[in-house]
């Protein structure tokens, strides 16, 4: 967890390999991704499922051809056994009857929700969550974090999710780690947190205007843009 | 001041030189990735038909309007010296050389290329490709490679098509409306054109070596241009440009290669 800018979603995409680190390592499971080479990399990612802050569904396919990609790139499954899988993924997020619908045709949430079930398609290892409440409305963001925290149980996954939505977050995680400025601040349970007097956890958690993390950006303070210096003060 | 031209012009050529480096890269690993279609035709099929069906409509209703002008000013002018009789020939041999593969490729850049482009950087900026590349499909292999070898394919099937309904359209004006005689026109033709110098070259060679430069310069700019709405329409209006001016070098150094005695 983290504001905006605090380096959250950078930490998914040195895990996933998509951004290489400019000093020290990645290691999952077992492996430094920055030093795989393509073919490698692309194996260690078929372990790995990731939701995107916006779905990134493919807009020209439908929630089932959605769905069926990544088993139709990576398997050699028959189209029968493709279309149960997909089925049963759908159905998992509560949109099997949504299958022949384009990503124009659905809302936000059952959006992520697809995503989420292409995300799982390949029952990965490690599931990574970038944002997946933004922009939703209450309802939608209760149904995707339950979703979230049903699928992780059963599907025995690791799963690190990335939000700034303290509530859903504090219902589902295991455990809660602060980034501010690309470092990690505090850690610990949903409940150790909740009671944190660490000055940054204290102002994310409430909610608060000022604290560690300023109100107004960093620079000149107002007197020295506006000129309003005592005659000789310099 | 003339050092800080000079420089201004040193960093100028040094970018220019770097980018088109990075350009023919990028261009060599879209080929590289290209095995992969031997396997699944099905993904250069599926492009034929966006940038090859899709853009049919305006190559042959531009075709037949530009075949008939050519046939309107080419009997006014052969009237002077009184050979309308090679009107044919001088149509096929126009469409055939320069304007079948040439306007075809004008318009497959303004039609499909600027819809490559936009495509690509509008998935770009829905992270479908940074989607794709954490499912462990290579973008370039799934994405760009399909378009490229749809436009090459596309582009010379097109060219033919324009020559062809290009004829047609002066044959209407010249022989059904003006009565230019329509043994001459078709003799003259037949007895002008060579299979492989006109047809072969002209046409097809020509329009292979354009649908490669335009789809990959459509390609490269969608793929290259940031996640925002400015630079994904900057995008598209820098893939007709570059396309079309690169078509007109391109055909000039072919032409003095394939046409010189």
């Amino acid at each position: 967890m983290g504001g905006s800018g605090s380096g959250k979603t950078t930490v998914l995409r040195l895990i996933g390999g998509q951004l290489r680190p400019s000093s020290g390592a990645v290691n999952v499971d077992g492996q430094i991704v920055h030093e795989l080479d393509t073919e490698n990399l692309y194996l260690m990612r078929r372990k790995m499922g990731m939701l995107f802050q916006h779905g990134a569904l493919f807009t020209d396919l439908t929630a089932f051809e959605n769905v069926a990609f990544p088993l139709r790139e990576h398997t050699d499954l028959n189209e029968e056994l493709i279309r149960t899988l997909v089925l049963m993924k759908l159905h998992a997020v509560g949109l099997r009857n949504a299958a022949q619908l384009k990503p124009a045709e659905i809302s936000g949430g059952m959006g992520r929700r697809v995503a989420l079930a292409r995300a799982i398609a390949l029952d990965p290892e490690l599931i990574m969550y970038d944002e997946p409440f933004a922009g939703l409305d209450p309802i939608s963001m209760g149904v995707t974090a339950n979703l979230i925290r049903n699928l992780n149980d059963a599907l025995g996954s690791t799963s690190i999710l990335v939000s700034h939505d303290v509530k859903e977050c504090f219902a589902i995680a295991d455990y809660v780690y602060f980034l501010s400025s690309g470092k990690i601040v505090a850690h610990g349970t949903p409940a150790e947190m909740a009671v944190s007097t660490h000055p940054y956890v204290k102002q994310f958690v409430n909610a608060e205007a000022d604290g560690p993390v300023p109100f107004h950006y960093p620079g000149k303070t107002l007197a020295d843009d506006l000129g309003l210096h005592a005659k000789g003060s310099r | 001041m003339i050092a800080r031209f000079l420089a201004a012009i040193g960093a100028w050529l040094r970018h220019s030189i770097q980018d088109l480096g990075f350009a023919v890269r990028s261009f060599f690993i879209i080929i590289a990735a290209s095995g992969g279609l031997f396997r699944r035709p099905r993904l250069v099929v599926e492009q034929l038909f966006f940038v090859g069906s899709r853009s049919l409509v305006i190559t042959t209703v531009s075709g037949l309007f530009v075949g008939m002008v050519l046939g309107l000013q080419g009997y006014y002018t052969l009237t002077t010296y009184g050979a309308t009789q090679s009107l044919g020939q001088l149509v096929a041999l126009s469409l055939m050389r320069e304007l079948g593969p040439v306007v075809t490729a004008l318009l497959f850049a303004g039609r499909a290329g600027t819809s490559l482009t936009a495509e690509i950087g509008l998935m770009k900026a829905g992270e479908q490709l940074s989607a794709m590349e954490m499912m462990a499909v290579n973008p370039i292999q799934r994405v760009l490679a399909p378009r490229l070898w749809a436009g090459v394919i596309a582009m010379p099937i097109l060219g033919g098509i324009f020559t062809a309904v290009g004829i047609i359209g002066s044959y209407l004006v010249g022989v059904v409306l003006i009565g230019v005689d329509e043994g001459s026109f078709w003799s003259q033709m037949q007895a002008g054109v060579d299979l492989w110098k006109d047809i072969v070259n002209g046409t097809y060679i020509k329009s292979m070596v354009f649908g490669i430069a335009v789809t990959f310069i459509a390609l490269f700019q969608g793929y290259q241009a940031q996640p925002t709405p400015e630079d994904v329409s900057g995008a598209t209006t820098r893939t007709v440009v570059i396309s079309s001016l690169m078509v007109w070098w391109l055909d000039f150094m072919m032409t003095a290669v394939m046409f010189s005695k």
